[in-house]
């Protein structure tokens, strides 16, 4: 009886979505909004190749400035939340082929987030991508090294940092260019090139410290609570 | 092609309802939630498609001059990217709520947790 009930109500919404699948009827061009983005003058204003990167840290970077305040909220609860427990673990050794890999990988890994976060600008990828393959590694390295002390200090302080440059370069905008999070108050180079589009870069790379050190820290709290049973 | 992509999405998104109201163990709920967020995601994607558009990534293919014609709209990615990460933080915070549920009661069966249950 509670299953029917439940039948029910899965095809009910079913039936909701499907008349919006059925006035969809697929775009032939791009809205205004996205053509004000791609057109030439605009582009070269921003100056970043990849326009996914452009939406996301100057025309709507307050969005992104909102989005990075929920995952230190997420984090500062999770810490609030699970606080380190007293009793001793007894945890199994690790076979030797894993931690060698793992000694092998976890500087590749890292190596790989920052050059996605360096590149955000001009190929797929970005600040929360790169964190959070940044974070990986630092799964990979709870994992393998368990008994490690995890300094939740230091990734604390990367990540505060992070976030008051962030800030601070947005308010720059203000100071001396024409807003907030404007980003030609640095040279916008040649388009194309890694160092270019103004402050583009120099945002998104604090950006993936900053979402590395909170995954870090999340990932860290969520460990260090776990119990044998 | 998009309408492939808005049919997976609603399928993924189904699934994921089905997940949340059947499954009986917390973490197996979890993932009917992230998997219904998914299933959002590409139906988010899915909509900004542009027939015979490519990436909104401008290099040698795609020049800076005929963009406007060739490209995706831009603005759905860059708000999914934001969806994706507030995802992440709700399910962080969901594992985290759900450890304190298991040390509560050492046990993980929601029909356990019959507190706020009316």
């Amino acid at each position: 009886m509670k299953n029917f009930f439940k039948i029910i109500i899965i095809a009910a919404f079913g039936v909701m979505l499907y008349p919006l699948f059925d006035s969809f009827s697929g775009n032939g061009q791009l809205n205004d909004l996205a053509s004000f983005y791609a057109q030439k003058e605009n582009v070269e204003k921003v100056n970043s190749a990849n326009l996914v990167t452009a939406v996301v840290v100057t025309y709507r970077g307050l969005d992104t400035l909102g989005e990075v305040t929920i995952l230190f909220l997420t984090a500062a609860i999770i810490a609030f939340f699970l606080t380190k427990q007293s009793e001793v673990r007894t945890l199994r050794r690790n076979s030797e082929i894993f931690q060698t890999a793992a000694r092998l990988l976890i500087p590749v890994i890292i190596m790989v987030g920052v050059y996605i976060f360096i590149n955000g600008h001009l190929s797929p990828g970005g600040g929360f991508q790169g964190g959070a393959v940044i974070a990986s590694a630092v799964i990979l390295m709870l994992l393998a090294f368990p008994n490690m002390p995890f300094n939740s200090k230091l990734f604390g302080l990367i990540e505060s940092t992070s976030g008051l440059v962030f800030v601070g370069i947005a308010f720059l905008g203000v100071l001396i260019g024409t807003g907030f999070l404007d980003n030609a108050i640095l040279p916008l180079g040649t388009f194309g090139e890694l160092l270019s589009a103004g402050t583009i870069p120099i945002i998104y790379s604090f950006v993936g410290l900053k979402v590395g050190a909170e995954l870090s820290n999340i990932i860290s709290g969520l460990q260090s609570v776990q119990a044998d049973n | 092609m998009e309408y492939v992509a808005l049919i997976i999405g609603f399928l993924v998104i189904l699934a994921g309802l089905w997940a949340i109201m059947t499954r009986k163990n917390i973490i197996r709920i979890i993932i009917g939630f992230s998997i219904f967020d998914t299933g959002l995601h590409i139906v988010i994607v899915a909509l900004a498609y542009v027939k015979g558009g490519t990436a909104p990534i401008l290099d040698s293919a795609v020049g800076i001059d005929d963009a406007l014609n060739k490209i995706v709209d831009p603005v759905p990615q860059a708000l999914v990217l934001t969806a994706i990460v507030i995802g992440l933080g709700v399910t962080a915070l969901m594992l985290a709520f759900a450890m304190k549920m298991h040390k509560e009661k050492k046990t993980l069966d929601i029909r356990n947790f019959r507190d706020m249950k009316w």
